[in-house]
């Protein structure tokens, strides 16, 4: 178990940030963690990194509680903060540098250049930072967030402010890192979520409203609609009902119909499609997902 | 605390602030002592360098404030100071970094006047008449005062996001606690009564006695003290800004 979280709560004021936020998530797993501003999502990740040190419950990261060890555990944890903080009048490789140094790693120099490449700063290498665009800075603090290493990444908003161009870049980017380590990063685009993770966590009003796989975000992104229908035996032939896309066989006699958009409702073509097929309908319900509103909330 | 430590010195010298800062520093100190005639050292006739040890905390009193009033301030309106306590380091490898990166370039700036020290060691009647002993524990009185500022600056500048505030607190605390307890003491009602408490409370008395050549256990531990409760205070904030 990379991180585990039980009972995560954070106040400030009488407002809760973190209401009882419990999961875990494995090794080598990419989690997205999803939500409105002011969810929760910066909290959370503040307490995984071992900033912040007053709050309710427990986090481990690794199997080290955040609160005991937290030198030894930012070793293992690489964190890019909200908003990318950087010092603008340092050079790449003067700042890259200095953050090998506050690791004490070994071998500086080879590590420098080996995280520079990794990130695609090789050209823009001996420019200042501040110099550079906003798709270059990211990478630079995503390099400071690897050049140890580490086996547990969390990124809090890495894409926010990119244009479409660079955003693509660093995504690609973490795809590339997400092989080999466990990363948690935080959105507010449903779009990346799906694109870059496999498993998704949702916060709403500083509590865990679902943790799905990301299939479901499909359903949602699509306006797709799932009927779940029960027959009073099993129907072998076409499923053929306007606007079908796609038809799961549940078991015992039960099927689950994937439809896009349709001008007319989807239960209605069910229930005629069914009588006319000489079937019985013992069940027609529309499954429908717990964390719709917190969606409404993000798209609108 | 050395990778914070060596950060510090290449920011200083990388900007201006590490050329500005001894510029400024030697070139007040060496009009002050060599041209203008009111505190000349060539007018003066007496074979000591009273006149730096007496001009030089005047200087460090907004000099000091200057170079420590970004350290804190600008990485948390920035936002670095994240970045940081997410690093593996401690409160102090932070603070002490800064610290010494700081103390060390008030160092750089006294260095060069050991050139006076040796003009005047020179230019007296015989060659040599200066004492030694005095001088010498003069720049230590000054490294003492220096490390207070600092310490007192760092602490000012955790205080505030905002840079021109945090100059303007520590250079006023400094001014207070150097200058500040000798003129209250002189205050009609406190002279004869509390007068002697209140001087001995402020950093001149402990300066003066410092720089008069014989280093007294009491003024070291007052000096001490006061770094070091300055920089508990400092970690303090430090601590109490991250909770939030």
């Amino acid at each position: 178990m990379s991180i585990q979280v039980q009972d995560l709560s954070k106040q400030y004021g009488v407002q809760y940030a973190l209401d009882q936020v419990s999961f875990t998530v494995e090794k080598g797993q990419i989690v997205g963690l999803l939500g409105p501003n002011g969810a929760g999502k910066t909290t959370t990740m503040k307490i995984i990194s071992g900033y912040m040190s007053t709050f309710g419950g427990e986090a481990h990261v690794n199997g080290m509680d955040v609160r005991s060890d937290p030198i030894e555990l930012k070793k293992q944890i690489g964190y890019l903060p909200e908003h990318n903080p950087l010092y603008l009048d340092m050079y790449i490789r003067e700042y890259l540098t200095f953050i090998a140094r506050i690791y004490r790693l070994e071998a500086v120099n080879s590590k420098v250049d080996h995280i520079i490449e990794r990130t695609g700063l090789t050209r823009e290498q001996h420019k200042k930072i501040g110099s550079l665009s906003k798709g270059y800075r990211q990478r630079v603090g995503l390099a400071q967030a690897m050049i140890h290493d580490p086996s547990v990444l969390i990124l809090d908003e890495p894409t926010s402010g990119l244009d479409p161009n660079q955003l693509v870049e660093i995504r690609q980017l973490i795809r590339d890192i997400a092989t080999e380590k466990t990363i948690i990063f935080s959105s507010h685009i449903m779009q990346e979520v799906q694109a870059l993770c496999e498993r998704v966590l949702i916060l709403n009003q500083g509590q865990l409203v679902a943790d799905e796989r990301t299939e479901v975000l499909e359903r949602v992104l699509h306006k797709q609609r799932k009927i779940v229908v029960e027959l009073t035996q099993s129907f072998e032939g076409n499923w053929s009902i306007e606007g079908i896309q796609e038809v799961l066989s549940l078991g015992h006699h039960r099927y689950g119909l994937v439809f896009g958009k349709t001008n007319i409702d989807p239960r209605l073509a069910i229930f005629d499609f069914v009588t006319r097929q000489g079937h019985k309908l013992l069940e027609l319900r529309e499954e429908k997902s717990s964390i719709e509103d917190v969606f409404q909330k993000l798209t609108t | 605390m050395w990778a914070i430590f060596r950060k510090e010195i290449t920011n200083f010298f990388s900007s201006l602030t590490g050329y500005v800062v001894i510029g400024v520093f030697l070139t007040f100190l060496s009009l002050m002592m060599w041209v203008f005639p009111e505190y000349s050292l060539l007018e003066y006739n007496y074979a000591t360098l009273d006149q730096l040890f007496e001009i030089a905390p005047m200087i460090f009193l907004f000099l000091i404030p200057a170079i420590c009033m970004r350290s804190f301030s600008e990485e948390k309106q920035i936002g670095t100071l994240e970045i940081l306590f997410t690093k593996p380091l401690t409160e102090w490898d932070i603070i002490l970094g800064k610290f010494f990166g700081a103390l060390a370039l008030v160092g750089l700036a006294v260095l060069p006047t050991l050139i006076y020290y040796y003009s005047v060691w020179s230019l007296g009647s015989p060659v040599g008449n200066i004492d030694s002993g005095e001088v010498i524990g003069s720049y230590i009185g000054l490294l003492f005062l220096g490390s207070i500022f600092v310490a007192i600056s760092l602490y000012a500048s955790v205080l505030s996001n905002n840079q021109v505030i945090a100059f303007l607190v520590a250079a006023f605390v400094c001014f207070l606690v150097y200058y500040g307890f000798e003129f209250i003491s002189a205050v009609p009602s406190f002279v004869g009564t509390i007068d002697d408490v209140l001087q001995k409370v402020g950093i001149g008395f402990h300066y003066r006695s410092i720089s008069r050549g014989a280093i007294d256990s009491r003024d070291v531990i007052y000096f001490l003290s006061g770094v070091v409760l300055f920089l508990f205070l400092t970690r303090n904030q430090l601590i109490e800004n991250r909770a939030n």
